[in-house]
């Protein structure tokens, strides 16, 4: 099952790459991997998607809140939460391809943020599922590049994850 | 405030904290500490023959005081050659701080010379790790340091120190602080009383009981609660490879060792239990067998400090976080209360049976009690083993390397007393005895020491013997010599039909005896089982001198009782080379 394990660490060096580390030491896997720094400058949010079932995740969990970097791990698919994926996509948009390329993005409520002669940049926002969706309605167009920001969640409600 | 410079910072941090030795050898990026040391610091500085021992020795000062080890070496290499030492230390939960050198701050990156990237290669090994960007720094991360090493589950911290930030010339105010606090790092202080109320219940109303500790119960000071709690119960004890010692060895509830190599009466116990009490133990694969056969009837209690060792193999069906003397201090109260209520548990009559079966399989082929080693024209390992035993009364200390020595050692010294077994349990590191025996008898300079070894593992790190001979810390090694790497060439028997792929070198052995009296210490060889008990007396008469009993043994044995694998189940064993469970 996948699960989106989102935690706040200390904003030191090399704590990124300890849990990085922590995945490919034990062998787990991380599908999706994003991290930046929150509203508290000695605190980052990491949000990671990985595989496994509960027996798996309880162990990813618990080795996650070994390291001593990792301030507090919250597995958000546990509950209700929001969960977004950032897509840019580069695609060629010639002819009458580039009526059919904005209308998919119409569709998909994306945006196309940077128009060429030749190419469309086309930001989407939304679920991973959402993301594949449009890349997988890109039949006859050709995708030049794609670049994803992975996963970051947030749980719905009151439920918070801070200090 | 007095202002110290980075290095002296160092220097005066290790006597604040109370440390007793530092292991280390110089080098360029710690030069300017180790000035200070020189200068002015009350910490002896252990001047090893190469860093892999300064972390071994390290490492067994720990284990036998319980005091984080501590050590010092230069940046590139030097922190290099203490990786094993580190992993040796990580891998059996030993608290430990390693002070690494490192070049320049403006220099790092730039594959300058003798520049390693210590923080990033020792990651997967170390408890945690720090790298020191400013002087002021050194107090407060000295002090973290020791705080994560010494408690939860112990381990090794690295503290990675850019030359410039020691420099002589810029002083900084230095205060040492008393305390640390850091939100990120609690360890469990008491384990959660409805478990542990749950845990008393099913395990007084066990019929086939067996009480599984582990080194755990050594390093969170557990030895003489769980003894108490095993004989009010009247319960079976085994001890892991690690945990030997955590309940007396001569003790008549004591099964044995268990595992792939352990006693045919504690595997048998294990593998037929109703409930299992596993006790700082963290159910590795070489007391597992085959995982999914593992002890099919039994209910599993699982107190650890780590909560990542509950379930990781095993599921536990009652898992307690906690350190051992609190929870097992609460589970004694609720045992107590609940036999207040209940004064028949626990059964009498089952545990009666229990033991009349266990005693069966101890009469059959128990170690001690049933089952004798093959007769051999030659000394058997296990005579040694015995004979060091008889000549030591029981009570040295015994750092071991590692192979078939080992094990036996592990069979046949019954320990009674926690922290007297110093081995390299998980990581398995050949080169550890020596240097081991080095760090125990510093920190306990009256005691027996002795370092079961054979004479390929104590190739590994021979070069100590000049430190031996250089703080004159006579220690005795005891060489199992078989002119073999013993334990590969068992397995080689056993699964490659006998084909000895480079596990020989009979032929270019030095002679121990000459070897010794170059460094100044004593060379005994013995051959002859008649003289074996006079030459371990004398040996150990020796008071003041290092000795290297070597002594000569039957090549062809194997240890056993021995796991059958793949696909075997607890008891599952080989009992000698033709006669299998």
């Amino acid at each position: 099952m996948r699960r989106i394990l989102s935690m706040l660490m200390e904003n030191e060096p090399g704590a990124l790459s300890r849990v990085v580390g922590l995945f490919s030491q034990r062998g787990y896997n991380i599908e999706t991997l994003n991290v930046a720094a929150t509203d508290d400058p000695t605190l980052s949010r990491l949000t990671l998607t990985t595989i496994g079932d509960d027996l798996h995740i309880e162990q990813v969990t618990k080795q996650l809140n070994k390291l001593v970097d990792v301030v507090k791990v919250v597995d958000l698919t546990e509950g209700a939460h929001v969960e977004r994926d950032l897509m840019l996509i580069k695609v060629r948009a010639t002819g009458a391809a580039r009526d059919e390329v904005k209308r998919t993005t119409d569709i998909f409520r994306g945006q196309i943020v940077d128009v060429g002669p030749n190419v469309f940049t086309i930001q989407l926002v939304g679920t991973s599922d959402k993301l594949d969706a449009f890349v997988a309605s890109m039949v006859d167009v050709d995708i030049l590049e794609v670049v994803r920001s992975g996963v970051a969640g947030i749980s719905r409600g009151e439920k918070v994850l801070s200090l | 405030m007095e202002l110290l410079s980075g290095g002296e910072m160092v220097a005066r941090a290790l006597e604040d904290e109370g440390v007793e030795y530092v292991f280390g050898y110089p080098g360029g990026a710690v030069l300017h500490i180790y000035d200070a040391l020189f200068k002015d610091c009350k910490v002896p500085h252990i001047l090893v023959r190469h860093e892999q021992a300064a972390t071994h020795a390290a490492d067994a000062y720990a284990r036998a005081t319980g005091k984080p080890g501590v050590v010092l070496v230069t940046s590139g290499p030097g922190a290099t050659n203490a990786i094993t030492g580190i992993a040796t230390a990580y891998m059996d939960s030993i608290p430990m701080v390693v002070f690494s050198g490192q070049v320049q701050s403006h220099l790092i990156g730039e594959d300058a010379f003798q520049e390693t990237d210590m923080v990033g290669i020792s990651r997967p090994i170390v408890k945690h790790s720090f790298m020191v960007k400013h002087a002021e720094e050194i107090p407060g991360t000295i002090k973290r340091a020791f705080h994560i090493a010494a408690t939860g589950r112990p381990g090794p911290v690295v503290i990675d120190i850019p030359k410039d930030v020691t420099r002589p010339d810029e002083k900084f105010e230095y205060h040492y602080p008393d305390s640390v606090k850091l939100r990120s790092y609690s360890p469990a202080q008491r384990g959660h009383t409805g478990q542990i109320k749950k845990a008393a219940r099913l395990l007084l109303g066990a019929k086939r009981p067996v009480i599984y500790s582990g080194g755990g119960v050594i390093l969170g000071e557990g030895s003489e609660l769980l003894t108490r709690l095993a004989r009010e119960l009247n319960y079976p004890v085994t001890n892991t490879l690690m945990g030997l010692g955590a309940f007396p060895g001569t003790d008549r509830q004591f099964l044995g060792m268990l595992g792939m190599h352990g006693f045919y009466e504690a595997n048998m116990a294990m593998h037929h239990a109703d409930v299992i009490l596993a006790v700082g133990a963290r159910f590795d694969d070489r007391v597992t067998n085959t995982v999914s056969k593992f002890c099919p009837g039994a209910k599993i209690i699982h107190i650890d400090v780590d909560p990542t060792s509950i379930s990781k193999t095993v599921q536990a069906d009652v898992p307690i976080v906690g350190p051992v003397q609190s929870v097992l201090t609460e589970m004694m109260a609720q045992i107590d209360a609940i036999k207040e209520k209940d004064a028949d548990l626990p059964e009498a009559a089952s545990l009666e049976r229990w033991w009349q079966q266990i005693d069966e399989w101890r009469g059959k082929h128990g170690l001690l009690t049933g089952r004798r080693y093959r007769e051999s024209d030659m000394i058997m390992p296990q005579q040694v083993i015995e004979s060091l035993y008889r000549a030591t009364d029981g009570d040295a200390y015994v750092t071991s390397d590692v192979g078939q020595h080992q094990m036996f050692a592990a069979q046949y010294y019954r320990f009674d007393k926690p922290r007297r077994w110093i081995n390299s349990g998980g990581l398995g590191t050949m080169g550890f005895g020596l240097p081991a025996a080095i760090g125990v008898k510093l920190a306990f300079p009256d005691a027996d020491v002795a370092c079961v070894t054979g004479e390929g593992s104590i190739q590994m790190n021979i070069q100590e013997l000049a430190t031996a001979t250089h703080y004159s810390t006579p220690v005795k090694i005891i060489c199992l010599r078989n002119n073999y790497l013993g334990m590969v060439k068992q397995w080689q028997d056993m699964q490659y039909e006998g084909r000895y792929s480079e596990v020989t070198y009979a032929d270019s052995l030095p002679d121990f005896v000459k070897l010794m009296e170059s460094y100044g210490h004593v060379g005994i060889k013995v051959s002859k089982l008649e003289d074996l008990d006079a030459a371990m007396d004398e040996t150990f008469a020796l008071k003041d001198r290092t000795v290297f009993l070597d002594v000569l043994i039957d090549d062809m044995e194997h240890v056993y009782p021995m796991h059958v694998a793949p696909n075997g189940s607890m008891k599952d064993m080989w009992l000698s080379k033709n006669e299998r469970t």
